[in-house]
């Protein structure tokens, strides 16, 4: 496998080809927070709290370093004044779900309404069912903000044998379809 | 044995899941056949119900979760059964500034139906859409796949009440 050198917050580091900006730079330290990501799944890209700059030739830009693989000279900046205002306005957006996030930058209340207070569709729930569970339960159902998460029709039983995506969830444990069905009832 | 594709059997014996299945083996009974599949479904059924998207994911061998997604996904997809005429209203940027709310207000106003709704007769199914592309003659509605334009409240109730008899 290619090793790769880049640079992280200063100190030269070395990756193999294919590893996430975010895996590697977590691993030299860095302190990146993070809420659709989870190691046993593909990256999803949803939640941009990990975005870190990258600087390439004469090019900077802001990009999410879960989904982001290595690249040779790269310069990485894992905190700045920018990607910490970028990312304490994402926990604020979030708010009243990720609390963990929200107690880290300091965020008592939000100045948008919240359109749920349960699910913040970061996908760990469906993309687990289907990546790792192999269950196909969930699913994200309709677009933009009538987004939610799912159940397929007749198969909510097969989660009283998983039910791993409780676990996962940081909002609260709350999945529902079409407004009635719960996971926290644990069906 | 010789290998050999068993279809699976049709959710019924209705003749028109041959279109269906024309379709799929059209292209290859693949997953990737996925949308053209749900459009032969939508066209030839009208919409899209729990049997028929079962059917589907058993035979493109695709998980029905991802099924429901992409029939949700897209509005051109209906899982509910619509009525005998459709009325869509552009809500589209161009058509909102020209009076599209209007439009939909005298519709709820006339035969009670908000978009995504159908009358408790059947006759008629209202559904909202962004921009069909006709901005030019905002605010435009699309009557039985028939585009018309121009429209104040009152044409466009006159209208429907026409084509619903
Ligand atoms: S229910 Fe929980 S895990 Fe699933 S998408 Fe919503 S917030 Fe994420
Ligand atoms: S962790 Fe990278 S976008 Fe959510
Ligand atoms: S906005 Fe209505 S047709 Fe374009």
């Amino acid at each position: 496998m290619t090793r790769i050198t880049l640079t992280i917050d200063g100190e030269t580091v070395q990756a193999d080809e294919g590893t996430s900006l975010l895996e590697v730079a977590r691993k030299a330290g860095a302190d990146i927070p993070t809420l659709c990501h989870n190691e046993q799944l593909k990256p999803h890209g949803a939640c941009r709290l990990c975005t870190v700059e990258v600087v390439k030739g004469k090019r900077t830009r802001l990009v999410a370093s879960c989904a982001y693989p290595v690249e040779e000279g790269l310069v990485v900046r894992t905190s700045t004044v920018e990607i910490e205002k970028h990312r304490k306005l994402l926990v604020e957006m979030l708010y009243p779900t990720a609390l963990h996030l929200a107690k880290r930058y300091g965020i008592t209340k939000s100045r948008f309404e919240a359109e749920r207070g349960d699910c913040n569709l970061c996908g760990l729930c469906v993309n687990y069912c289907r990546e790792v569970a192999h269950r196909n339960v969930l699913y994200f159902e309709g677009r933009g903000i009538d987004r939610k998460v799912a159940f397929v029709p007749g198969k909510a039983q097969e989660c009283s044998s998983c039910g791993a995506c409780f676990e996962l969830c940081s909002g609260g444990f709350v999945v529902t379809n079409h407004g009635t069905v719960s996971l926290n009832e644990r069906i | 044995m010789c290998p050999q594709t068993v279809r699976n059997e049709a959710p019924s014996d209705d003749k028109r899941w041959k279109i269906i299945n024309a379709t799929m083996r059209r292209n290859g009974d693949d997953s990737h056949a996925l949308i053209e599949t749900l459009h032969s479904v939508q066209e030839t059924f009208g919409y899209l119900d729990d049997v028929a998207l079962s059917y589907v994911a058993k035979s493109l061998r695709t998980p029905l979760s991802r099924v429901y997604g992409v029939a949700t996904f897209y509005h051109f997809f209906t899982l509910k059964p619509q009525g005998e005429h459709s009325c869509v209203v552009c809500t589209g940027t161009a058509c909102h500034i020209k009076g599209a709310q209007a439009l939909l207000s005298a519709i709820k106003g006339s035969f009670g139906v908000a978009p995504g709704e159908t009358t408790a007769d059947n006759k008629l199914s209202v559904i909202s859409a962004r921009c069909i592309g006709s901005c030019g003659l905002a605010p435009a509605v699309v009557i039985d796949g028939n585009v018309m334009g121009n429209l104040s409240p009152q044409t466009l109730v006159a209208r429907v009440e026409r084509e619903i008899g």
